[in-house]
């Protein structure tokens, strides 16, 4: 049983001159646990609409979504509320930090909406967090006052502070330089490698893609896997092209010829 | 728990961070709940001073005053038979509050010579009945009447002409004229307007037996009989009073009269009405506000709605943590309303505006304190509802892209 898995997924919304327009169309995929999956694509494909509906975001309009065999359908509003918070961490471009709050409070804000012994510890957790992504001498500083990569580094820490079981990433290194975005993911994958979250990346960015395990392109709503291979890849047109790089068959459950995962699945860390 | 222990947190964190837009909204509240609880209580205090003012000098409510007094000159019997008559209708009725309030003159002795003075001779009870202010010394006690010399409390004009400056130095006066004797005086009441004369008090008891004024009987001051009793049983026992002294003095004319119906309840309910319409309406205005700040402060915070939706919160914890932001606020506007209520009626210099001090001073009304910090709530929970349900009608995805 995959953690995630999305079977014909349809996504449409109804324009004002009463036109149907499809962002999703008959997506299908399936994440497990530990792995990290890319999906690449132009602006306006539907990736972000794909990672919406992935987080409890959104919901589609046709198909089904199983998170951990359970149709999300099923689920009441409140459930899939609770579910997002405590499965989900979201990392997101334009790192969305809460205004006027301290790294600190920021990476403590998720935890408001946790229960128990993480919702009476959450500053010792949030501390930790930090300290983990290297900012542990940033506790007090402000959003504001921080460079872009140690705010999405702040933004990790927070999208991971409750354990989650899957880390969605829509386009982390977006507003990052090359090299400060590389550092992220690398810290990103480390992380996620160490709590053994799955992390979905959503990018436009084939270097970023190609760190993942396995490879999607979003085009026109429609989800189909690719192979990126390695890094210097460069977009033709709607498609992702390096040298090696190949278009694979889409099959349920995984995509062929994908490897498997070459690295151990660690437990699930406790925050 | 925790849900509700963090949208508190959460509220209070808002709060925190945004103290000035908070400031701004709440002054209003806050001088509103001042207002509406300061004058709650001053009217409490004003209504408890016109009270005594009125007890001092007609008597706690109720209070029946029976007046006898002889229609021609062979009518008039000696105080004593009216004493008698008096005490025999108190214990047929069981009324312990009584004092005979007998006003006469008796000489006393002046540095200037001896001189008739007005003289009041009362009973111990009246000190509590009529609320006798005695600024210093005491008044007088049962035990009183046994004792050997008389006493007396005399006003300051009367210590003062006697040349005296107060009881430190134990002042005596010789009271009477032939055979006088010397009063011991224990207590001093207050000069209560600008060209008063020297006046005393003495026991009626003790007066009888060392002096007896001349002219008592037909066109004379009498004594009158008052007593404190329950205002249930007020007319009942006016009537009885009345008929069985009548019936025991034949040839005098009997009167009966009360204190009631000095329009006080009336200037109660009055002013506490002003004091709410006039609070209630600065606390809407505070309250619109503060809807008004709050309304503009969500359309500004909608990422952040959306965001933290994404962390996990139910709409109805946003919903309930804009609207606790809103509660928190006004509730510590409210108190902070109070305090000040508080400090002002506390420091409220009472001599200079009621004329004289409370003797019984009412404590700071727990009740307008509590209507204060319920109203203020009450503003805050609907100020925030509206800004509450703009939150939660957010979609998140389009909050977090806002």
């Amino acid at each position: 049983m995959s953690l995630l898995e999305l079977t014909g997924v349809t996504r449409s919304v109804r324009l004002p001159d009463d036109r149907l327009l499809e962002i999703l169309r008959g997506v299908t995929l399936s994440v497990d646990t530990g792995e990290h999956v890319a999906v690449v694509g132009r602006s306006g494909t539907g990736k972000s609409t794909l990672l919406n509906i992935l987080g409890l975001l959104d919901a589609p309009t046709d198909g089904e979504y199983l998170l951990e065999g359970v149709p999300i359908g099923r689920l009441s509003a409140r459930e899939r509320t609770r579910r997002r918070g405590r499965d989900f961490g979201f990392v997101f471009q334009q790192f969305n930090l809460l205004p006027g709050r301290t790294a600190l409070e920021n990476v403590a804000a998720p935890l408001m909406y946790a229960s128990g012994r993480q919702f009476w510890r959450r500053r010792a957790l949030a501390t930790d967090m930090l300290a983990r992504v290297g900012l542990g001498d940033r506790l007090d500083t402000m959003p504001e006052k921080l460079s872009g990569g140690e705010q999405q580094r702040v933004a990790i820490a927070r999208a991971l502070v409750r354990g989650p079981r899957v880390i969605l990433a829509d386009e982390p290194t977006g507003a990052l330089d090359v090299e400060t975005g590389q550092e992220v993911m690398g810290l990103l994958d480390e992380i996620a490698s160490i709590t053994g979250a799955a992390l979905v990346t959503i990018t436009h960015d084939l270097a970023v893609a190609a760190r993942a395990q396995r490879h999607y392109r979003l085009a026109d709503g429609v989800l189909v896997p690719v192979d990126l291979g390695g890094a210097g890849h460069e977009w033709v047109g709607d498609v992702p092209t390096l040298p090696g790089a190949r278009q694979l068959p889409a099959v349920a459950g995984g995509v062929a010829g994908v490897p498997e995962l070459s690295r151990p699945v660690p437990a699930r860390a406790e925050p | 728990m925790t849900g509700v222990v963090g949208a508190l947190v959460e509220a209070w964190d808002e709060l925190r961070l945004h103290k000035m837009r908070v400031l701004l909204a709440l002054i209003g509240v806050a001088a509103a709940v001042m207002a509406i609880t300061a004058v709650t209580a001053a009217v409490q205090m004003l209504t408890q001073a016109y009270t005594e003012m009125t007890e001092r000098q007609m008597g706690r409510q109720i209070t029946l005053a029976i007046d006898a007094y002889p229609m021609s000159e062979q009518a008039g019997p000696a105080t004593t038979e009216l004493d008698a008559t008096f005490e025999r209708a108190l214990q047929r009725y069981g009324i312990t509050w009584a004092t005979r309030d007998w006003y006469t003159q008796v000489p006393f002795r002046f540095t200037d010579g001896t001189r008739l003075t007005e003289v009041r001779a009362v009973d111990p009870d009246l000190g509590t009945m009529q609320r006798v202010d005695v600024v210093e010394g005491r008044w007088f006690t049962d035990a009183d009447t046994d004792a050997f010399a008389p006493l007396v409390i005399v006003n300051e004009v009367f210590l003062e002409q006697l040349g005296s400056t107060g009881l430190d130095s134990h002042p005596t006066v010789l009271l009477g004229d032939e055979a006088p004797v010397r009063a011991t005086i224990v207590g001093v009441t207050q000069k209560t307007w600008p060209d008063e004369g020297p006046t005393a008090m003495v026991l009626y008891d003790q007066l009888a037996r060392w002096y007896t004024p001349e002219g008592v009987g037909w066109g004379a001051p009498v004594p009158t009989l008052k007593v404190w009793v329950p205002p249930d049983a007020a007319s009942d026992l006016a009537v009885r009073l009345e008929r069985d002294v009548a019936a025991a003095l034949p040839g005098w004319e009997v009167h009966s009269y009360d204190n009631r119906n000095n329009g006080l309840g009336a200037m109660d309910g009055a002013a506490r009405w002003v004091a709410f319409g006039v609070g209630g309406f600065a606390l809407l205005l505070g309250g619109l506000g503060l809807v008004n700040i709050a309304l503009v402060t969500v359309r500004h915070r909608i990422r952040e709605i959306g965001i933290r939706r994404s962390f996990g919160a139910t709409s109805s914890r946003i919903f309930f943590g804009v609207l606790m932001e809103s509660v928190v606020a006004t509730a510590v506007a409210g108190l902070v309303g109070v305090v000040l209520a508080v400090a002002v009626i506390k420091n409220i210099p009472i001599d200079l505006l009621f004329g004289s001090g409370l003797q019984d001073r009412p404590p700071f009304p727990v009740s307008a304190a509590l209507v204060g910090m319920a109203c203020a709530t009450a503003v805050g929970a609907l100020a925030g509802a509206i800004p509450a349900t703009v939150a939660v009608r957010v979609k998140v995805i389009d909050a977090i892209r806002y």
